[in-house]
This record gives structure tokens, sequence and C-alpha cells, in this order.
């Protein structure tokens, strides 16, 4: 298989369909309304995977969007936290939400059962960031 | 009516215009107390921002710092003076990568001055340079006030039909959320394949309706540019960048928002100008990730218009954005003004360089069924839209659609939305509900729904997961399969994810259209993004336009035959008024361009002229179809030597033989307003002239807009009527004879 090249290969869909599969493991062409009608395409299957996010961030980091490929690295850790989760943590990085122990114990979370590393990493530089402003709980 | 009343009741008089009040940020640009540019980098740290010191950082510097900024490029590029900066956005010989490259070293304060020092042009032009895609997009705002999913569906059937890239909605009711988001997602679907689609509701819903697959991308993430700001919005950077990679995580396409006015309007603006701390929000907006931004002050559009420089600073912000490499929806979208001159000038300044967007949602409703606070564009005024891509050839993301068009496609989308709702077991939708969504006018036609049957079976479809997926089997349960395949086709794109980077549209071919695969490479003329070939065939063919042919139609003179009695001599009678008319005159023409028939025309003059006194006699001169010389040839024969002549178009002159051809008695050189009392009045008064008595004017109707409405025929008819020109030929005297009415 060709190697994957960030900067000549986008779009993935059209340009990489090889590279492509839903969470699930099904290729793009697998994709088809028959499938769909027939049960064979999982519910909830139609999404990116942490592994297409990440090509993604390759590609963005490669035309110059260093910041957007940062955040397409966080994303694709996202993949594997539930929306719930999701939620919470959004809640947990608002302003006065919470104390430096409690990010501190989201991040260790993120980082140890989800290998959310970078989201961990991005955490932790906002709860030194609240402590210094006054943003904990 | 005094001048002053008259003045004062124009509708721009309305509007509250005030001076600078720099202390409440209430000032466009260049604030007396805005931060000077500067940035202090130490061991490849950042330790001063525009003179604040790492100590004093708030929370938005303290971001930038570490992700807004780029400490490696920023020496560089603070290093080059404003003036010879502000001169690279503008030349041809400096590309887009280069500027936005450099973009990334640059600070707030920075950015807000080096774009302060360019006059309108000079922006639009940097604009036009920087903008992130090849080609301009637009977005439509598809809401209705009773929230009816037929009408939603119909509505943004036709929006996608238009040309539209994304479509926006939003509720009235919470609730509605997921049903509001399906009827666009089914009717953009039917109307062309590729839109993306959102629904603006609280982030908690709006990323629900995201991960479900009912919504393909969200532009909800606003930020302010001080810390008061942010914070009393109940955000900080790191918590909306995180949402942005939480969208993104499921494969939802983010934009956010800001713009010009917000931190005044909250009351924390600090004493800065409002470009300088929008070029804070879009550092942070960069910084955290983010592929583009909403700006354009959009619903705070009027803050900036009371003060001087309003659509300047508006046009600067947008600017700063496309620099950093951001994605624009420009704004256009909240009303802007009670004046069209004036949110019209306003425009220009997006849509003549042509952004990513050029609206944040033009509203393809009436105003009525805006629940987004009214459009600044609406329904209404999509032949205006169309008429001013043609008028300056520049593609402003609308397509003419004829009515008969719009009907089909709008009836798609709504049978789609019905068979959805029926298939997924919501409370049905009827065919009157349909038919009504297809042919009124705006919502108040719609029968009323049983709003809350409506809302519990919303209520139901969250709890119950309904998804992209399960709209996509309804449709292709109830035989819409190519709609079905467009549904499916949308929750393939968040599997690729391709559309997630910057500047991303899909055309109707599943092609994601992004400033990676199209960039803009504009580098002046000749370069770059050009409205022309089929597009521009496409945009400049209006369906109302009309066929030159039959503007100049010849129209068949029924009920009268003339005949030509013989070459026209000179007469002895001193009583003889000659009404001599043009080649074209009931021959290639049939009608005047006020629509009389030729021959009542002749009837009016000539009775006029027995009434006055005077012997009429008809003569058509073929050698010319200038109305002097008409005149004049016909003034030498007559024996009165007074003269009509009278173009086919309807154009009137009185003649006299001794006067210069070019010189005349009266003329009547507004056809369209002459009626047949006029030309009646004509015929009396050349008589007048014969008789040696001194008539009174002939009195003629003013109608200032004659011109704009006429000169197309006028133009096409006169060019008929010299088509039928017979050089050297001698004038013909004919004559009439009425067989009925």
């Amino acid at each position: 298989m060709r190697p994957f090249d960030p900067s000549a290969d986008y779009p993935l869909g059209s340009e990489r369909p090889d590279l492509i599969t839903t969470p699930s493991g099904m290729p793009l062409g697998a994709l088809t309304v028959d499938a769909l009608v027939g049960g064979t395409i999982p519910q909830g299957d139609l999404r990116a995977t942490a592994e297409t996010l990440g090509m993604q961030a390759a590609v963005a980091r490669a035309n110059g969007r260093a910041d957007l490929a940062e955040n397409l690295e966080r994303a694709a850790e996202l993949t594997a936290i539930p929306d719930e989760m999701i939620l919470d943590i959004y809640t947990a990085l608002r302003p006065r939400r919470s104390s430096a122990h409690d990010l501190e114990a989201l991040a260790t979370r993120l980082e140890h059962d989800h290998l959310a590393v970078s989201v961990a990493a991005f955490i932790r530089e906002a709860a030194v960031a609240y402590a210094d402003r006054g943003l904990l709980a | 009516m005094t001048r002053r009343d008259a003045r004062a009741q124009r509708d721009v008089r309305k509007e509250v215009f005030i001076e600078p009040i720099p202390e409440l940020g209430l000032i466009t640009m260049d604030g007396p107390t805005d931060p000077r540019p500067g940035i202090t980098i130490d061991g490849g740290v950042i330790s001063e921002i525009d003179g604040v010191s790492a100590d004093d950082f708030d929370i938005i510097d303290r971001f930038l710092a570490g992700h807004g900024i780029d400490a490696g490029i920023a020496v560089e590029a603070m290093g080059i003076p404003d003036l010879d900066l502000a001169r690279m956005l503008v030349s041809v010989d400096v590309p887009r990568a280069d500027l936005v490259r450099l973009s990334a070293g640059l600070t707030p304060a920075k950015l807000a001055k080096v774009v302060s020092l360019l006059d309108p042009v000079e922006m639009m032009y940097a604009l036009k340079k920087l903008r992130a895609r090849r080609s301009p997009a637009n977005q439509a705002h598809v809401t209705n006030r009773k929230e009816n999913p037929a009408l939603l569906a119909a509505d943004a059937a036709e929006a996608a039909a238009r040309g539209f890239a994304e479509i926006e909605t939003t509720v009235g009711v919470a609730r509605y959320a997921p049903f509001n988001a399906i009827a666009i997602l089914v009717g953009s679907q039917a109307g062309r394949p590729g839109v993306l689609t959102q629904c603006a509701v609280e982030e908690r819903r709006n990323l629900h309706l995201g991960l479900r697959g009912l919504t393909t991308y969200s532009e909800t993430l606003s930020v302010y540019g001080t810390a008061g700001a942010l914070i009393d919005g109940d955000d900080t950077p790191w918590s909306k960048a995180f949402l942005a990679s939480a969208y993104a995580s499921r494969g939802i396409k983010v934009r956010f928002t800001s713009g010009t006015g917000s931190e005044a309007l909250m009351g924390h603006a600090d004493g800065c100008s409002m470009l300088y701390l929008e070029a804070r929000c879009l550092a942070m907006i960069r910084g955290a990730g983010s592929q583009g931004v909403q700006n354009g002050s959009i619903s705070l559009v009027a803050l900036p218009l009371a003060l001087p420089g309003g659509s300047r600073v508006i046009l600067a912000e947008n600017l700063i954005a496309a620099w950093l490499g951001l994605e624009v929806a420009s704004g256009n979208d909240a009303i802007s003004s009670h004046s069209p001159i004036r949110k019209t000038a306003k425009l220009m300044g997006q849509l003549l360089p042509g952004t990513d967007f050029i609206t944040s949602g033009y509203s393809v409703m009436p105003r009525y069924d805006n629940v987004f606070g009214g459009g600044n564009y609406d329904a209404e005024d999509l032949d205006e839209w169309a008429i001013i891509q043609r008028d300056w050839q520049v593609d402003g993301g609308i397509e003419p659609l004829s009515e008969d068009a719009a009907i089909e496609v709008r009836r798609r989308g709504a049978l789609a939305i019905q068979a959805v709702f029926a298939g997924l077991g919501f409370p049905p939708i009827t065919d009157v509900e349909v038919e009504t969504a297809v042919t009124g006018f705006d919502s108040t036609a719609m029968p009323d729904r049983d709003r809350s049957a409506d809302a519990a079976a919303a209520d139901r479809a969250v709890a119950d997961g309904v998804s992209g997926a399960d709209v996509a089997i309804a449709l292709s349960a109830a035989a819409f399969d190519d709609i079905a395949e467009a549904v499916l086709g949308m929750q393939r794109l968040r599997v690729s994810a391709d559309y997630l980077q910057t500047s991303a549209i899909v055309d109707a071919a599943w092609t994601v259209r992004s400033a990676i695969n199209e960039p803009n490479d504009y580098t002046g003329p000749g370069t770059g993004y050009r409205l022309e070939g089929d597009r521009w065939e496409l945009l400049r063919t209006l369906p109302h336009q009309q066929d030159a042919a039959d503007l100049a139609a010849a129209a068949g003179p029924g009920g009268v035959t003339r005949w030509d009695v013989g070459p026209a001599g000179t007469s002895s009678d001193p009583l003889d008024v000659v009404i001599a008319v043009g080649p074209g005159y009931m021959g290639i023409l049939g009608s005047t361009i006020a629509g009389h028939g030729h021959p009542a025309v002749l009837a009016a003059i000539s009775d006029g002229v027995t009434a006055g006194g005077g012997h009429p006699r008809f003569v058509r001169v073929l050698r010319t179809a200038d109305l002097a010389f008409i005149g004049h040839d016909a003034a030498v024969l007559a024996g009165s030597g007074v003269a009509i002549g009278l173009q086919s178009k309807g154009t009137a002159v009185i003649h006299q033989s001794d006067l210069e051809p070019l010189d005349n008695l009266e003329l009547f050189s507004m056809a369209p307003l002459l009626t047949l009392d006029a030309y009646y009045a004509i015929g009396e008064n050349a008589a007048s002239y014969a008789l040696g008595t001194a008539p009174s004017p002939v009195p003629i109707e003013i109608d200032n807009y004659a011109r704009a409405k006429l000169i197309v025929k006028t133009t096409l008819m006169h060019a008929r009527e010299s088509e039928a020109v017979t050089p050297d030929a001698e004038p013909v005297e004919f004559d009439l004879e009425f067989t009925e009415g």
C-alpha cells in the first residue's frame, strides 16, 4: 500500500479511500443505502476514526495550519470518549467550575483510561492558567 | 411639509449616530488607548504582548502566548514596519501564503494597526487576495415562525437549488431542534446533494444533533476580545477550544463567531477600539484550532454603524480573519440599516472582493419568517441580488432560479419530509401543509400543527437517538432513492472528515472543495477565481429577462387598411398639414413604445388637425429614421409649411419648413408618456401654427422612471426603424380606412 502523503492525498475520501474506514472497519465504498437498509452498518458507525482525524491533522500541518492540526489531534483522541463525558469535560473547563485537583484528576483519567495525552496536556495547561487568573472553583 | 420634516422622515433618520466614546469601547479603530504593537521573546517564550508583560497577562494573552502567536515567526513578522506590511497586503507580488505565514507572528495590536492603514478599496483588494477558498460561496438562513417542517424543507430545498453551500436554521422552541434539523437536512438534500446544514441551539443540544448526523456544521462557538466579556459569556479560550475539538471528533465542521461591538455591548471593552478587540478574538480563534470564523459584527452590526467608520471597521475585521488564514463567513446577515442604500453600500465591501461566505445567512424566506431577528436580505431581495451579481460580473454565491423550478424543488423537499415524518412515526404532515408550503408566501398561510404533539415527538426522537441514517432509511422506504443517497452521503462526509479542513464546501458531485485542494491563488489580473464561462452564463441569465426580439416585434395593425396614394407632392393648400411617419410605421413596427396602435395614433393626430381647422395629409418618409428630418422633410411638402413628424416608437415633433432641420416648434421626446389625447392635442396645435395662431404647448405627463424602464425598448425599436430606411427614396403619400371600431 502506498504510504500516506499529507501534502498530496487530500481529499482523503476521493484520493485515498483505501485508508478510510468507519470505526467498525467498513470501507467508504460499503456505505450504501442498501447496506443501511439491510442493517449491516452498525448504529453510530457513520463517523470518523481517530486514525482518519490523525491523517486530517497531518494534512492541516502540511498546509501550514499547525493550530488546526493540534485541534484535530485532540479530536482524534476524543473519538474514544463517550458523548456525556465530552460535555462534562466542557463544563469542567468553564470558568470557576473546577478546582486544580478536579482538573488534574480529569487529565489523569483521560491520559490513563482513554490514552488522550494531548487533551490531558491541554487541560493541565488550562489548570495552570486558571490558577494564575483566579478562574478555579 | 417643510424641507426639515421631509428629511427627518427618511427611514435612515430612524437610526442613531453618535461620536466615538473610547472609554466605552465605542470607537471603531485606532482607539486613543489601544496598546502599541510589541512583543518580547525570551528563550523562545513570549514574555510580553502589546505592552503587557507575562505577569500581567489576562486569560486571553495567556492563551495567545501558547497558541495564537507563533514565537518562531514573531521576531521576523513584528520587525516589519506597519506601512511595509500594509503595502504587502495589497501587492500583487506578495502571495497569500507568505502573508498568512507572517500573520502567525503578529500580535493583535499589530494586526489592527496595519489594517487600519488601508483605505476601503485597499481593504477590498487585500480581502480578495487573502480569501481562503478560491471561489466565494454563500450561506442561507431557513426558519419560519410556525416551525412548520414542510415549509422548512421547502425553503431549504429552494435555498439548495439556488446554490447556497450551507444552510442554517434555529428554533423558537428549543425542543423542536431535532425536527428543524431533520427538515432542513431532508430539504437541502432534495434541492442539491452536498449542502452542509446546521441548527443553531444551545451547545449540548447542538452537539447531540451533530453526533446523530442530523447536522454537519456548527458556528455557535462565540468568543469575545476581553477577559471580562469572555468570562461573562461563561467560557475561557480553553473551554471553547475544547468544544471545537469535541465537534471535530464527531466529524462536525466548526467555525467560531466573533464580531466588533460585542465587548462594548457587554460593558467589557476595557477602553479599547472594536478592531483591536476583534483582532484579539481572531488570534484566539486561530489559536484554538478553528478552521474559520463568522465575523463582521453579525447581530450587533448596528452598533459599529452608529459610529464613524462603521462599514470600514467591519470590512477590516473580515480582512484580519482572512489574513490569519481563517475561513470567513462575513456577516451581512442581521439587519444593518433601515436604508436599502446604506446596507447595500456596506455589502459591497464583501460582495465585490468575494469572501468564503458572502453572508453568514441570507434569509431565503420573507422577513416575517426569519426567527434570527429578520434578515438583512430576504426572499423579496433575491432578484436584486442576482441583478447586482450580473451588473458587476461578480459571484455572490446565489444562482437565479425560475419560479417554475423553485416550485418543483420546493415540492420535492416538502414531499420528502412528509415521507420522513410518516416513516419515523412523527405527527403526520398533511397534503394541505405540503401544498401550502410549496406555493404559499409565508407561514401565515400554513395550517397550524399540534405543537405539543410535535414537541413531545421531538423529545422522543432525542431519547430514541433518531439519526441521519434513520432519515436515509425512511427516505429509501418511501422510494425517495436519490434523496436517501444524498442524506447518506452527508453521513459519509463525516467518515472521511475532509470537510473539517479550512473553508470546505461540498459540491453536487460530492467533491470537497477547501483551501487545501482549491486554495485562493489570486496574484493579480489574469489569475485566481474570475466569474466567466459557464458560471457567468448561469449567473447572468435572469429568469425574467426578456427576449430582445419580442420587445420590438411588429403588432399587426388590425381593423385598418392603408394604401399608398403615390409619391408625395408639394401642396398649395395653405391649410395643408402633413403628418409624416417613419419608414417602419405600420410596417416593420405596429405600435408605439407606450403601446398605442399606430393607426389609432394617426387617427388621433388627424382628428386634432381637423378640429384645429387644418387639412391633414399622411406621408411616409423612407430615407431617414431621424425624427428631425422626418418632420422637416414633411414640412417642406406641406402647403401650410407645418408638419408633424412621428417615429414608429411614438416620438413626435411639430416642424416648420423655414426652420433648420434640428430646430422645431414643439418636440415630444418622451414617447412613453404620450397618450392618444396628447396626440390629438399635437394635431390641434399643428393646425394652429398653420393658421398662424399661437397655441398653448401640449401638456405632458412626467414620469422620471420612463427612461429607466424603456430605454432598452427605445433602442431596439429605433434600430428596427433604421433597418426600414431606404436611402434616397422619395416620401410616399398614403391614406387609411378604418374598417371597425
